[in-house]
């Protein structure tokens, strides 16, 4: 039990001595203390460790100790096949969990060169534009809550469950429902389902400026977070910032424009940036965000053909339960499919989406059986935490726990 | 011209010794090449003012899980001007198992590469700070290995009593 | 520790104060929520508007231990966590109870990988076990009123009387580096 005990470990204090900045204070004290802001603490945004070092209440060097929720999904996506894994993406980024299986199966797709049909695409984005929705409500919620003003957590929780009953309606599960399929998306999307959509839509432009309206102006919120943890351009590119944390630093740079996948290309909406790069400019994008993916889903609403919802490949997409029932062929290829897998040919493949926090991609090798041979998370909070030390030097505390929230790390994908 | 074609044109004729290897496979250029010009050959790449590859998306490694050139280290990188993605690989043996770190080009290669060490046991030189990612600083083992069982090897890890 | 400790060794009539105690610990359960992943999610969606916790006497979600007496563990727990688990759970004051949200710290969950511990009641004594991936809101409310059953259930006899010197605390140490 004796290594349980010593829970700062020499290595990582060490780190912690060596992490090289160039911040010196003028009337330094004597002495500086190391204080831990352990895996457990209010802010919830989940089991980040972070070591500090501090003279007074100024942080002069800043160490993130990750893994407290590392459970093996690289490891196991070498043991499932491919159509195992979905529910285990959904636990990727479990605030947004639609947009995570929307980037495996996309992925998955590339890899076997297999096309879905128009209308599963359309309903895959209206779905990944809600969850982007769902994560900036809780990241807006959170980070005001955590600066102090928790009204609005609970406001936009509940704005927040109106999303998830329409997730419940349209595949029965409101969290971690793993919707989508290789080659389409599991079932139809119910009329019911797409009214509330519409009906969500349209009362949620003026829900969301009431909650605007509580903090916007608020002297204390615009003090406690107006240039904190600024960034400069270039140095959020070098080390890998992602998602709308890079749009905050004045670059405009987008997957779903740069690079489009689904049908993004024939949807209009706007990159919204800002250019101070701190933490008020980052909440506004957020605010920003909402409002674009808003306008994205009525479009595609408006847009959405009709048409089938599954890929015409039998070989390699699992048939629909009552045809297995009843016909031989289809029953043949369930078995087949889900015992041996669809066998996409050798080779390697990296797709990225542009998921809730920022390019989410995953790295595909596979050598010609069921299995992928290996499989790699390219997680966007994994980069962002590790901008997170040059964001803090400097600050007080206080500050610091305005910087993570802001920032809104998942630790289920900074971890995998 | 076209992307596919510049790059590699533009790194032969900087580096005319290096042996290239280019595939293209789903519309994805991949180049491999010996790990001793890993270092000259990201500065290059990122530096160029026609190429500007500035965002290191991802580093990874393939373990083979055969006797000679056992794992196969990933640079999956980006270039904002073009919008184009590039895969680079260099081979590393398991006897042998170093490579030069990337993370004096690009500071996001930092972390990718800790956790590249964590998983699979390969050493970078000229690293800041190799440490253990994932796993406490005491686990003795590297868990993406193909030879290392998915359900842990019982004992490796401490549990408090109840 | 406790009224009724005290009262039970001094003899007296023990059982209506024991109905009244535990009416008054089972109307006010202070949960605190040890949220690791996606049922911490669900945890904070109790807390919300639509399911509310807070008429169930569990008014605040307190973060520190010192002040709490349930503790629901939400999240897969790893063995790197579990070690902070333990501890927040030893910081926690008699009496206490835990509940263990979901499959992955009922059983490990679909994680059987090398480093997720498989079901918390390895290290942690559990009162309450509550299945789903991650478990409705309403479910965590279902099992928080299970537990209050449980409290309402308990007796003067089954808390002993421990005097404050004999328990044992464990307070963090502050690392402090001279410079000079």
């Amino acid at each position: 039990m004796d290594q349980l005990e010593n829970q700062v470990h020499p290595k990582i204090l060490e780190a912690l001595l060596n992490a090289r900045n160039d911040y010196t204070l003028d009337d330094a004290l004597e002495n500086e203390m190391v204080l831990n802001m352990g895996p457990q603490h209010p802010a919830t945004h989940g089991v980040l460790r972070l070591l500090l070092r501090l003279d007074g209440e100024r942080i002069i060097g800043c160490v993130p100790d990750l893994g407290y929720l590392h459970r093996g999904y690289e490891k196991m996506a070498e043991n499932m096949s491919y159509y195992e894994y979905i529910p285990h993406t959904d636990r990727l980024d479990y605030i947004s969990p639609m947009a995570n299986n929307v980037a495996w199966v996309l992925a998955v797709e590339k890899l076997a060169g297999i096309e879905a049909p128009k209308r599963a695409q359309y309903i895959r984005m209206m779905i990944a534009e809600l969850a982007r929705i769902a994560s900036h409500l809780v990241a807006i919620g959170s980070f005001a809550m955590d600066v102090g003003a928790l009204t609005i957590f609970l406001w936009t929780l509940r704005e927040r469950e109106k999303i998830l009953d329409i997730w419940d309606i349209l595949c029965g599960a409101r969290f971690t429902n793993s919707y989508t399929r290789i080659g389409g998306v599991a079932n139809d999307a119910q009329p019911e389902a797409l009214a509330k959509a519409k009906w969500f839509i349209d009362q949620f432009e003026p829900n969301l400026a009431e909650v605007e309206q509580l903090i916007n102006t608020n002297r204390i919120f615009i003090e406690r977070v107006d240039g904190v943890g600024a960034i400069s351009k270039e140095d959020a590119i070098d080390l890998g910032f992602c998602g709308p944390n890079l749009r905050a630093c004045g670059v405009e740079f987008d997957l779903r424009r740069n690079v489009p996948y689904l049908c993004y290309n024939e949807i209009d909406f706007k990159i919204p940036t800002y250019t101070e790069g701190d933490c008020l400019a980052r909440y506004f994008l957020r605010l920003d965000e909402c409002r674009e993916s808003a306008k994205i889903i009525k479009q595609v609403l408006e847009k959405m053909p009709q048409g089938p919802v599954h890929a015409d490949m039998p070989k390699k997409v699992l048939p629909q339960k009552d045809e297995v029932y009843t016909k031989m062929e289809e029953l043949i290829h369930d078995f087949m499919i889900v015992n041996f897998g669809i066998n996409p040919p050798v080779g390697e493949i990296y797709h990225a989406i542009e998921g809730s926090k920022g390019e989410l991609g995953f790295y595909l090798v596979s050598k010609g059986d069921g299995k992928p041979w290996k499989c790699k998370i390219r997680s966007p909070s994994f980069n962002n935490i590790q901008a997170l030390p040059k964001l803090v030097i400097g600050h007080l505390i206080s500050d610091v726990v305005a910087i993570i929230g802001s920032i809104d790390p998942i630790m289920g994908e900074a971890d995998k | 011209m076209d992307l596919k074609t510049l790059i590699p044109q533009k790194l032969k004729e900087k580096f005319p010794t290096v042996d290239f290897e280019v595939s293209d496979y789903r519309d994805e250029l991949t180049i491999k090449f010996d790990k001793k010009y890993i270092v000259e050959v990201c500065k290059f790449l990122k530096s160029d003012s026609e190429l500007e590859f500035s965002l290191c998306s991802d580093i990874t490694a393939i373990d083979w899980a055969t006797r000679k050139n056992r794992f196969t280290v990933v640079y999956n990188i980006f270039s904002m001007k073009h919008n184009f993605r590039l895969r680079l690989k260099a081979d590393v043996d398991e006897g042998d198992c170093k490579i030069d770190s990337v993370s004096s080009v690009w500071r996001a290669a930092n972390w990718q590469e800790r956790e590249t060490y964590d998983m699979y046991g390969i050493k970078f030189n000229n690293h800041p700070d190799l440490r253990r990612m994932y796993m406490p600083e005491e686990f003795e083992y590297h868990p993406l290995r193909k030879d290392f069982p998915l359900m842990g090897i019982p004992g490796s890890l401490p549990l408090p009593k109840k | 520790m406790g009224l009724e400790a005290y009262l039970k060794d001094n003899g007296f009539f023990t059982t209506k104060i024991d109905a009244i105690i535990a009416w008054a610990r089972k109307s006010s359960v202070w949960p605190m929520p040890m949220g690791i992943s996606c049922c911490a999610i669900e945890m904070m969606a109790v807390g919300d508007p639509k399911y509310d916790i807070a008429r169930f006497g569990s008014e605040v979600m307190r973060f520190t231990p010192r002040q709490c007496d349930l503790m629901i563990v939400a999240g897969t727990v790893t063995y790197k966590m579990a070690p902070v688990v333990r501890k927040i759970y030893d910081q926690m004051p008699e009496p206490k109870w835990v509940i263990a949200m979901g499959a992955c710290t009922s059983s490990g969950g679909m994680y059987r990988s090398y480093s997720v511990v498989q079901g918390i009641d390895q290290f942690l004594p559990v009162d309450v076990y509550l299945a789903g991936c991650p478990p409705r809101p309403d479910n965590l409310l279902h099992a928080l009123m299970k537990i209050q059953d449980k409290i309402g259930k308990t007796k003067a006899s089954e808390f002993p009387n421990i005097p404050l010197n004999k328990i044992d605390i464990n307070l963090p140490e502050l690392n402090v580096i001279q410079k000079n």
